[in-house]
Formats: C-alpha cells, sequence, structure tokens
C-alpha cells in the first residue's frame, strides 16, 4: 500500500493542479513583476488575479491581503504592526494553547519590552475561559490574538463572537486562521477581525507561502522594510511562483470547503468512532463538536505515542504525537498540559488529520494498523494489565 | 524523524525477553508514569549468584523499549558481580549507540539492574538520597554528580539527555549548572 497521509495539520500535499498551474513561472515566465516590460507585466498580472482568488476564499478585497513567506511571519508582522500602531498600550491577550509562533512572540514581548500578557486558559476540552477573556479586555489592550482552531486538537474559538466583543470595546483583533483556512468557512465582511493569518502548505500549496489579511482602515507598520512591494507593506521581491500557487489553492479549497464539512468530516468520525470502540482505554482530546472536521487526537492509556508513531510508520501511516518523545522536550505538548489531559494518556496521544485525498480503504488499514499496534505495547507495558489500566 | 540504528529499530520491533517473568527472585523498577517513561526488570537468580533468566516490561519511547530489550541481553547468563559494572554505555554499545537526547533510556536500564541486583541482595537503596534538584523529574544533586563522573558530561544539555533533570519546565539549570561546576572544581 501507498503511503497513507494522515498528518495534514503538518503539511499537505502540493495539489497538481497547484504544480500545473506554477510549472511555468519556475521556467521560462521568471520575469519581475515590478518591471515595467511586458515580460515581466505578465508575471504581475498573474499575481493580480492570485491575489483575488485569495481573498475570494475569505470574502476580503484583494488590497486587504499582504503576502508574506509563512504563517509565522503573518502572525509576527501581526502582532509588532498592532504595538507600533498603538505604543501606549502595554497589554496583550493570548490563550495559552497557540503556536509557538504566537506563544514565543509574546513571551519575548513580555519578558524583554515589559508587556502585560493575559494567556487565556483552556477547560478540559480546550475551549476557552471566555469570562475571563472578556474581563481581561482593558482600554490598556493593544491586541488580542487567538487561534480560529487548534492544530493539535482540532478545537476551535467562537471567534465571531470575540470579534464581536472585542469590537465593542475598540481593541484590535488578529486570528491565526492557519489550521482553520480550507476547513472552515471564513467570511471576513460577517466576522469583524482585524488582521488574520493563513499558511499555504496547510492548504495544498508550497511551503514558504503565507498571508496576512489586514482589514482597510488599520495603519499597518511593515515587520520586512524594503522596497514598494505589497504596497510598502512587505518589503522583497516577491515569491512570485508560490503566490500563483497559492491563488490556485485558495480556489480549489473553496471548491473543496463542502467536501471537507462531509465527506472527510464522515471519514474522521469512521476512525474515530472505530478506534474508540475497538481500543479500550482510549479518549479523544478536545470538544468534539467545536472542531475542525479533518482532525481527531486520541489518547491511548499506559502507552508512548513516539512507540506509536514507530509501529505505524512501519506500515507506512504518518501521523503524529503530542508525546514527550516526539515533541522535542521532555513533556508532552503545551496544549494537552494546558487542557490538563492526565498524563496517563497524554503521553500516548496520537494526531490524525485528514484531506479530501483520504479515503475509507485507508481509515480501514490505520485501524487494522494500530489496534494490534496498542495491544503490542501494552502487552509489554508495567501499567497495562487484563485489559485495563493498573 | 528518528535518528536510531537499525540495531535500535529491530530490537523495537522485535523485542527480546518482554513480559514478566514467572519465578523471578529479583525485580528492580524505574521511572514513571508521570515521567514518560518506566521499565520494571524480572531477574531468575540461581544459588551461584548468576542470572538465569531476565524478562522486562517498559512503558516508553522505541529506545526505551530496545534499551530493555539489550539489557536483558547482555545480562543473562551474567554472575551479579558481573552485571553489577554493567553500565549505560554498554547498553547504548549493544545497540550500536543511541542519539545523545535519548541517553536517560540507557541510563534508565542500568537503574533498573541496579536496584534489582539490590532487591536480591537484601540491600535496601535509599530512595533519591540527596537534595532534589529538578523537581519536574525528581532528580538529585546525588544523582546528576554522579552521572557527571561516570559519563564526563560537561552542560546541562549533557545532564538533561542523560537524566532528564532541566528537561520539563527548564526552573533548575542554573542549580545543575552549578552542580556541574562543583564536580569540576573538585575535579
Amino acid at each position: 500500500m501507498k503511503t497513507v497521509y494522515t498528518d495534514n495539520n503538518a503539511t499537505t500535499k502540493v495539489a497538481d493542479e497547484v504544480i500545473e498551474e506554477m510549472l511555468p513561472y519556475f521556467g521560462e515566465l521568471y520575469g519581475n513583476p515590478s518591471s515595467m516590460h511586458t515580460f515581466g507585466g505578465q508575471v504581475d498580472a498573474k499575481i493580480v488575479e492570485a491575489r483575488q482568488r485569495v481573498a475570494d476564499l475569505i470574502n476580503a478585497d484583494p488590497e486587504e491581503i499582504i503576502f508574506t513567506s509563512c504563517g509565522t511571519e503573518s502572525d509576527n508582522s501581526a502582532i509588532y504592526a498592532a504595538i507600533k500602531a498603538y505604543p501606549e498600550k502595554k497589554h496583550i491577550i493570548t490563550s495559552n494553547v497557540e503556536h509557538p509562533a504566537i506563544n514565543n512572540l509574546y513571551k519575548q514581548l513580555q519578558g524583554q519590552q515589559g508587556y502585560e500578557v493575559t494567556f487565556v486558559p483552556v477547560d478540559e476540552k480546550g475551549r476557552l475561559d471566555l469570562d475571563l477573556l472578556y474581563k481581561s479586555m482593558s482600554g490598556n489592550t493593544a491586541i488580542i490574538s487567538l487561534m480560529w482552531a487548534n492544530n493539535e486538537t482540532g478545537v476551535v474559538f467562537p471567534i465571531e463572537e470575540i470579534a464581536r466583543k472585542a469590537n465593542e470595546k475598540g481593541i484590535l483583533f488578529h486570528t491565526d486562521a492557519v489550521q482553520a483556512a480550507g476547513k472552515v468557512d471564513i467570511d471576513v465582511k460577517k466576522i469583524n477581525v482585524g488582521m488574520l493569518s493563513m499558511s499555504g502548505h496547510k492548504i495544498h500549496a508550497p511551503k514558504g507561502i503565507g498571508v496576512l489579511y489586514v482589514k482597510k482602515g488599520f495603519k499597518f507598520s511593515p515587520f520586512l522594510v524594503g522596497g514598494h512591494q505589497e504596497k510598502g507593506r512587505r518589503g522583497g521581491t516577491e515569491n512570485t511562483v508560490s503566490i500563483i500557487g497559492l491563488g490556485k489553492a485558495c480556489q480549489l479549497a473553496k471548491e473543496t470547503l463542502p467536501v471537507m464539512n462531509t465527506i472527510v468530516r464522515e471519514l474522521r468520525d469512521y476512525l474515530q468512532n472505530e478506534l474508540l470502540e475497538k481500543i479500550p482505554g482510549s479518549s479523544v482530546n478536545g470538544d468534539l463538536e467545536q472542531r475542525l472536521p479533518n482532525t481527531v487526537s486520541i489518547g491511548f492509556d499506559a502507552v508512548e505515542g513516539e512507540s506509536i508513531l514507530l509501529l505505524l510508520d512501519k506500515e507506512d501511516i504518518c501521523a503524529s504525537s503530542g508525546s514527550a518523545c516526539t515533541s522535542g522536550s521532555l513533556e508532552p505538548s503545551h496544549v494537552l498540559m494546558a487542557m490538563k489531559v492526565p498524563f496517563k494518556s497524554a503521553h500516548g496521544s496520537i494526531r490524525f488529520s485528514l484531506s479530501h485525498y483520504n479515503t475509507k480503504q485507508e481509515m480501514d488499514h490505520i485501524i487494522a494498523t494500530l489496534v494490534p499496534a496498542i495491544e503490542k505495547l501494552r502487552a509489554m507495558s508495567p501499567f497495562w494489565k487484563d485489559g485495563k489500566m493498573i | 524523524m528518528w535518528d536510531y540504528t537499525d540495531k535500535v529499530k529491530e530490537h523495537f520491533l522485535n523485542p527480546r525477553n518482554g513480559g514478566e517473568l514467572e519465578g523471578a527472585n529479583a525485580v528492580g523498577e524505574t521511572g514513571s508514569l508521570n515521567c514518560g517513561d518506566a521499565l520494571k526488570l524480572y531477574l531468575k537468580i540461581n544459588e551461584n549468584e548468576r542470572i538465569i533468566d531476565a524478562t522486562f516490561i517498559t512503558f516508553g519511547c522505541a529506545s526505551a523499549v530496545a534499551s530493555s530489550s539489550a539489557l536483558t541481553e547482555i545480562i543473562k547468563g551474567m554472575t551479579l558481580d558481573e552485571a553489577s559494572k554493567v553500565t549505560n554505555d554498554d547498553i547504548s554499545d549493544y545497540l550500536g549507540g543511541l542519539p545523545k537526547a535519548k541517553m536517560h533510556c540507557s541510563v534508565m536500564g542500568q537503574g533498573a539492574l541496579k536496584k534489582a541486583i539490590a532487591d536480591y541482595r537484601g540491600i535496601q537503596i535509599l530512595e533519591k538520597p540527596g537534595e532534589l534538584i529538578c523537581e519536574c523529574f525528581e532528580v538529585t544533586d546525588l544523582e546528576i554528580i554522579e552521572a557527571v563522573k561516570a559519563n564526563g558530561l560537561e552542560t546541562t544539555d549533557d545532564v538533561t539527555n542523560y537524566l532528564k533533570a532541566g528537561g520539563g519546565c527548564g526552573q533548575c539549570l542554573d542549580r545543575i549548572e552549578a552542580v556541574i561546576e562543583s564536580v569540576k572544581a573538585k575535579g
């Protein structure tokens, strides 16, 4: 069997249509879109088209779209632009389950620039403490930055409601929608966010291309200072090939959104329910309802995540784990710890994240591999005996 | 991606001597569920103090399972005196080496063996003697001193790789550094 790829929250396959769209611009159409000649101008025309396609995915205007190099650059650009726009405000808000692109930047601002930071906690299902969030909003708050959906659990925050509250209080609101784009319907005309980050490689475009949506009227300062590109909001010659690819990917994402919420969701639910039924001592991390349609994180008691991944890998199945041994540190992921997932299952948590390229046959292959893999590991675990945790 | 030798992978996929051991007359346990890895070693020792059988049950990553498997293979047939000289390096060498960050898996094997031998001889090992340095992984200054001396550790990263100490919240890193310095100062 060929590789079963269920790690789409890490990165995605570049769509064939995207590659086809990009190819000429790797080769003969290498012009600089800023050039005056027709040769460069035809590339510029293609970027105009790409910008429109990206804008269409989130119902923005094309001039509200800034191309960046990745989701992290988008996040950093947004936060720095906010604190530059409101230098007198020294309080910033986020959650304690954010991506490092926000989490570590906030910690740096806290440590080096004296910002007061509110890290809003989540409950055991990964849901935000909204009372605390709303209470912490003040006239001194420069920006609120919250992820639309969590990369590890897929839990979706109530962004529409939060945006409304932030607007009532006149506070700038940024959302990291890297995991949400292409999986949930995003309409920036309906949901009033100030800035929004996206990343190409999570939606079947290549790596190295990101987007920052900046609402019209906000006085944006560039993160990368340079030439006139992106209307002076992001210096540096455009990554023309990837921008063109991202445009195509956004067009495709808009078309496949209904598939995500029907076929992909059904596949995810099938995988989840079969695993829960066939493997005792297993539980889903995160809220079952407010969750991305493609993601499931399951904790398996008394076994360790890296070992599970290696047994899956042997059968050409790609997934990821929130366990200590795979997180690069010695403790389980900060997301699972923030949710107070007990150690007995946190160390054995596996995330499957699907795409519309996955099939039911692949889900069956995962189930057929994982059930005996867990049994094998439990047979030699000191914490599992006679079908239960000891 | 896993930077494991073929031997580590092979011992993980086909562990030797896995499971409990009926008739074992010595047991050694290290690690805990919270720490992310744990090993229970069973020995059957004859009247000549020779290890005639050894098995394990292990919770942990691939290198923890492989280290446990290697340990049982190494010590089977040894006398207790011979076995007591087995070090974490022997386990790592047997497997063709372990990634730096996984050295603590072999240290866990050595620890379990030490405890099993003490168990057989009826010696009480004082639980965690010394002053607690790393609260996340419950590591004391004496354990750090021993590991630094035995393995020539030089940095806090080394200590984390061998003992996990300092790999959690990181608040004890300064104290670990001070322990390393004190060992160096004493030469």
